[in-house]
């Protein structure tokens, strides 16, 4: 894929109170409903991620956000007795539709999670893995150039260039949820997914994580779901707020922070219910 | 389902703050207005006495705003809540100051004969008086509606500042033994369009506060 040089941000206009990105939209989901068994998580929820740029889902436990990150990539599919109705658009392409190649989806739509899960490999094994088991490539000195570059765009290189063949279970909490982010950047998505990464570790990681996640929009279009809505605040471009499965509002996350459509994304935000 | 928070104790304790701040400037461009009609110099002193009170509220506003900013980092309504009260502070401390230029002036004026121009000016105070007392009142209602008609009331007081300076002016030419009395007036009248102003900005973060709309800088689209 190509690399922009340019950071693209939508436009809020305080005075006209509308919103504006050139941005299209990466992702496209309509009218997704998604059933655990007979339990409804998730109602009619119909949004657009613009690419390049980060969107982040909010809202109290138990809200769907969660769910609804999971079905971008199908991620759902492993759990027993669970059922998508709708449509979910990748680059136009629907990734429930009957033949998808879920393999290739995952490969276009990495995934970081709330707990950082290394291998009990040396760091390398660990970001030449899914480079590996996709067969991206078996030239040595490739191989280690994808490494170096995941590891650089995931802001770890300068840190455990020297100690490549070390076990990655020595890593600090903040530097395994980094190089979970190099083993997702490696093979090249196009969206990732992450689920909280930054909920377990402490100010300084959380910091690293967030500067990380505003660098790597430039190429990559992110959706995030976070608890802290400072973090929300912080690393997105746009907010969804998410209760008892329904999307309840989205909309760029200036506008959500000082003055959101609707009154229970307001109550959501000020601390008022949840 | 709604939940006692913390945040709205000390919101109602920065809006007792800085309504106490206002009443204090409401009071001292009275108590400076009326030192200067009725030419009465204990009030005038007991204003500029009082001045440091006045100031010490803009600080406790200040510390206020900065523990929500940092300890509770409000959003929405809460956010242009706070943000409201920090930039109006300043702006009712410095009707204050001119409040206390009001009081030197009359101070000074008094042991000079009075001039007519004096009775235009108490008008101009009246408006200037009433335009406070009623930006106080829709910022405590968080009216938008009611900010939006001060603010056009603001060009009372600069219609009554023109008429005033031309007047002022024209007696500087034409009796120049009164120069220096009304040139203490221009003051004092350039005093009072400089506090329309500033309710004119108070009234403005009223709207913004309520709407989230940032009026400022378009008088045309109220």
């Amino acid at each position: 894929m190509s690399t922009p040089t340019t950071m693209v941000t939508p436009k809020f206009d305080i005075r006209s109170n509308s919103v504006s990105t050139s941005e299209a939209a990466k992702i496209s989901v309509s009218h997704l409903n998604f059933f655990y068994g007979r339990h409804q998580a998730l109602h009619d929820i119909s949004i657009q991620l613009p690419e390049r740029m980060v969107t982040a889902f909010i809202g109290p436990s138990g809200c769907g956000k969660t769910t609804f990150l999971r079905t971008l990539n199908r991620m759902n599919d492993v759990i027993p007795a669970t059922r998508v109705e709708g449509e979910v658009l990748i680059d136009g392409e629907n990734i429930y539709a009957a033949g998808a190649d879920v393999v290739e989806l995952r490969r276009k739509v990495g995934m970081v999670f709330q707990k950082s899960n290394p291998f009990p490999k040396t760091i390398f094994d660990n970001v030449a893995y899914g480079l590996r088991i996709n067969r991206v490539t078996s030239n040595r000195a490739e191989l280690a150039a994808r490494v170096e570059e995941a590891l650089t765009n995931a802001a770890l290189w300068s840190e455990v260039k020297d100690r490549l063949n070390s076990s990655a279970l020595g890593l600090s909490g903040g530097q395994q949820q980094r190089l979970c982010i190099a083993r997702a950047l490696a093979i090249r998505p196009e969206v990732i997914l992450m689920d909280e990464p930054a909920s377990a570790l402490d100010p300084i990681a959380t910091s690293k994580i967030e500067e990380l996640i505003f660098d790597l929009k430039k190429q990559y279009t992110i959706a995030i779901v976070t608890h802290n809505m400072q973090q929300a605040a912080r690393v997105s471009d746009f907010t969804a707020f998410f209760l008892l499965g329904k999307l309840i509002e989205v909309n760029t996350t200036e506008k959500m922070f000082t003055n959101p459509n609707e009154k229970l994304t307001e109550d959501y935000i000020t601390g008022r219910f949840g | 389902m709604e939940v006692h928070r913390h945040l709205d104790e000390e919101l109602d304790r920065l809006r007792d703050t800085v309504l106490l701040l206002g009443g204090e400037a409401e009071a001292a461009l009275r108590r400076a207005m009326h030192s200067l009609v009725d030419r009465d110099v204990s009030v005038a002193h007991e204003v500029l006495e009082h001045d440091d009170v006045i100031d010490e509220l803009e600080v406790e506003v200040d510390r206020q705003c900065i523990d929500i900013f940092v300890l509770r980092q409000p959003a929405a309504r809460d956010l242009r809540f706070v943000m409201s009260v920090a930039k109006t502070a300043p702006l009712l401390e410095r009707i204050a100051d001119h409040a206390c230029n009001i009081a030197r002036a009359a101070i000074d004026l008094t042991h000079e004969p009075e001039l007519k121009n004096q009775i235009r000016i108490a008008e101009m105070g009246e408006i200037a008086s009433s335009m406070l007392a009623q930006a106080l009142d829709a910022f405590t209602r968080s009216d938008a509606a009611a900010a939006r008609e001060i603010i056009k009331r603001d060009a009372e007081i600069n219609d009554l500042y023109n008429e005033i300076f031309s007047e002022l002016i024209g007696m500087m030419v034409t009796a120049p033994a009164t120069a220096t009395r009304d040139a203490r007036l221009l003051l004092v009248a350039k005093h009072l369009e400089r506090i329309g102003d500033y309710v004119t900005d108070i009234s403005e973060l009223t709207v913004y506060m309520a709407e989230a709309a940032i009026i400022k800088h378009q008088r045309g689209n109220l």
